[in-house]
């Protein structure tokens, strides 16, 4: 076989499993990184999206989107509770067949599940710092490489809040007079590399027009800052995305308007009001 | 000119009595300044917060100072001097453990013992106007003066950082040369500096030997712990022991990763003996595991009950002095109440650091995780008595067989070598197996 028939899987979606697969391998070899909770979380995810598909009778949409769901939640949802992660991944799963504005889902599954889970109750919460710092720089580089390599990856809404993400942290690191390592350190966080190449890039709840979706991941990265160092709150970037959600279908909305304007200048001279 | 130390917050070794080191150590290079530990307890609930510092300062109480970062300018009444007691209740309570068990006499099927035994760890010259309008010209402000126990409190406030360590070095207080790079991120995120030094007449006075903790109270949004004044001067990694307690659950830190101590190890007999050295040498291991860059989980417990308990459980009286502000007289622990719990948990954290592996400050988040964990450690005693049965050989084998797994159990832990554990097994040493190679060409 000669290297040019070694072709990548024609769906992205199994090369972000690959992704999701390693990242979790990355996380058991730290210490306690528990993983009790990921059965509960794939079968009530798969189960959920199965339900919904029958009783709503959809087209079959696959499981890969569950599955991806499920790494996402099982690498960030931390829980004492047994019933706690199926709940998650139920009302993660069912948000996308539930929460629907013009025929389209907005919150992204994994995040709705956690942020639901954690107003909930105090037993759900998220782990930022649980990598460990050495294994998650080779998943940064793994992360961009197949940002460059594979168009799905290639999410301009990713690179667009990761760009903010770092302009705003380096721009306090200077003006607090810090040093870099410092700035290292903040990026060096496993829920930051999830976030960046998981969750904000989902282009399915991501606006559809690439100034929307822009605009979508500089508001994301502002509000994430604004969380962490005016509210202090925890875990910024994920309420951030979860705050941020109901722009998506506004900022859809207004793309549109505007778009349906441009197609018709004319008809907008003649609505000119005349006496 | 007087000579003074200043100390930023957290500043010793506490490492099981563990080396020596000085913190933000502005004293004088031959001073034989030692801290041997430096401990705090972190009280904490909403935005509520009590703060209790203590260190085992030994050098002379005139070259004593300590300089943290806090919020807002703290009122008279916002600061308290506890009892060092305090600090040891709450060592004693939550240091890792050994368990011992004894193997029952295989040939009768009587219940065995369970001895738990607990080894703690343990772990201003100018006049008061002169002082305000010379600070004043430095953009330093005095915000407050106040003499408490052993201590003269300052609370200032600076709008630059050069200007506040230039102050503080004219004040007395030595600083390194970078301080001020130190002290600039807290003065721009318009943070108070806490400065307190021993007043040697009320030391005198109060009689006391050691000196007594600082405790602070105070809200803040952040949930954090400013470390990074401690390493200003440091030249070596310095240990801090964190007693957290909060209301729902663990505690954990939010920017760096925190590791459960490994526990519940079955380790050979002669660790009873250097119980101290064997833990020192876990620590070590598990903070180069993780790069040094971890924070090491020790405790975690639910404060209503114990097991084994290593020491007598915290009284209601004394959790109230550590600023447990939430329990009322009801709600104490005067008697251990079983799993149902209190709402008050313990998470003990154990950081070594310095400022090449730890960039930032701690911060923390309160989990809701109401798991328990202790660092234990489990000594297994062999049957010594006669035994006449036919099972007698069969569980001389199996004692043979643990001890073997002890040992290993023990290299893996501390990365002691197989001969040095060997050596300290003595005659309970597993007899040593030739490599297979050694006879295959004989």
């Amino acid at each position: 076989m000669r290297l040019n028939d070694l072709r990548l899987p024609r769906d992205p979606r199994w090369l972000q499993i690959a992704f999701l697969a390693s990242f979790l391998t990355v996380g058991l070899s730290a210490r306690d990184f528990p993983l009790w909770h990921a059965p509960l979380i794939f079968v009530a995810a798969l189960g959920t999206q199965i339900a919904f598909t029958r009783l709503l009778r959809l087209p079959d949409a696959g499981l890969l989107s569950p599955v991806i769901t499920s790494f996402g939640l099982t690498l960030l949802l931390r829980t004492d509770l047994l019933w706690l992660p199926p709940l998650a991944a139920f009302l993660a799963i069912a948000s996308k067949f539930l929460l629907r504005v013009r025929g389209r889902h907005f919150v992204n599954p994994a995040n709705f599940g956690l942020c639901a889970c954690m107003l909930v109750t105090q037993h759900a919460w998220c782990s930022p710092a649980q990598w460990g710092e050495g294994s998650l720089l080779l998943l940064w580089v793994l992360g961009l490489g197949c940002m460059v390599a594979h168009r799905a990856f290639r999410s301009d809404v990713s690179l667009a809040f990761l760009g903010s993400w770092i302009l705003l942290r380096a721009a306090r690191v200077l003006y607090l007079g810090q040093r870099a390592p410092v700035l290292l350190h903040q990026l060096e966080s496993g829920s930051l590399l999830l976030f960046t190449f998981f969750m904000i890039s989902d282009p399915k709840t991501t606006p559809r027009g690439r100034a929307a979706r822009l605009a979508f991941a500089g508001c994301v990265a502002a509000l994430a800052f604004a969380l962490q160092h005016v509210a202090y709150a925890r875990n910024p970037i994920i309420w951030a995305l979860f705050l941020c959600a109901p722009l998506v279908p506004l900022l859809d909305w207004s793309e549109e308007v505007l778009a349906s304007r441009k197609e018709q200048p004319c008809a907008a001279l003649y609505s000119w009001p005349s006496r | 000119m007087r000579r003074a130390l200043l100390l930023a917050f957290a500043l010793t070794a506490a490492a099981p009595r563990a080396h020596a080191f000085c913190g933000f150590f502005v004293g004088k290079a031959d001073a034989q300044l030692f801290n041997k530990s430096s401990q705090v307890a972190l009280v904490r609930d909403g935005d509520r917060t009590v703060l209790t510092m203590s260190n085992d300062y030994q050098g002379p109480l005139s070259e004593f100072a300590l300089v943290v970062p806090v919020p807002s300018v703290l009122t008279r009444e916002q600061i308290h001097i506890g009892d060092r007691k305090l600090l040891e209740r709450l060592d004693a309570y939550s240091s890792p453990r050994l368990v011992e068990y004894t193997d029952p006499d295989p040939c009768s099927l009587r219940e065995h013992a369970v001895f738990p035994m607990s080894m703690p760890m343990a772990a201003g010259s100018m006049r008061s106007r002169e002082m305000t309008d010379h600070a004043k010209a430095m953009g330093v402000t005095i915000e407050a003066a106040y003499t408490v126990g052993e201590y003269d409190i300052l609370l200032l406030s600076a709008t630059q950082s050069e200007g506040l360590e230039a102050w503080l070095r004219e004040s007395g207080y030595r600083i390194p040369a970078h301080a001020s790079r130190a002290l600039a991120p807290y003065i721009k995120q318009d943070m108070k500096f806490f400065v307190a030094k021993v007043n040697l007449k009320e030391q005198k006075k109060a009689g006391f030997q050691e000196l007594r903790p600082i405790q602070i109270a105070y809200e803040s949004p952040r949930f954090m712990l400013p470390i990074r004044l401690g390493m200003a001067n440091a030249d070596g990694p310095q240990d801090l022991i964190i007693y957290a307690l909060t209301r729902n659950g663990r505690v954990e830190s939010s920017n760096y990763q925190t590791v459960k101590m490994p526990s519940d190890a079955e380790v050979p007999e002669f660790v009873q003996k250097e119980f101290g050295e064997f833990y020192k040498a876990a620590f070590a291991r598990t903070w180069k595991q993780h790069a040094q860059r971890a924070v090491v989980t020790e405790y975690f417990w639910n404060m209503g009950w114990c097991d084994p308990c290593a020491a007598p459980p915290l009284q209601s009286a004394e959790l109230r002095e550590l600023g447990v502000f939430w329990l009322d007289a009801a709600s104490a622990p005067a008697r251990l109440r079983g799993p149902a719990g209190m709402p008050l948990t313990l998470t003990r954290l154990h950081v070594r650091y310095d400022a090449e592996h730890f960039p930032e400050d701690l911060m923390f988040q309160e989990t809701g995780d109401q798991q328990n964990f202790q660092g234990r450690y489990v000594l297994n005693h062999p049957f010594r008595g006669e035994m006449k049965c036919d099972a007698r050989e069969q569980y001389l084998t199996s004692v043979r067989e643990r001890r073997r797994r002890e040992a290993t159990t023990l290299a893996a832990l501390t990365g002691w070598s197989a001969e040095k554990i060997r050596q300290r097994m003595g005659p309970d040493a597993p007899a040593h197996v030739d490599p297979w190679w050694k006879t295959l060409w004989k």
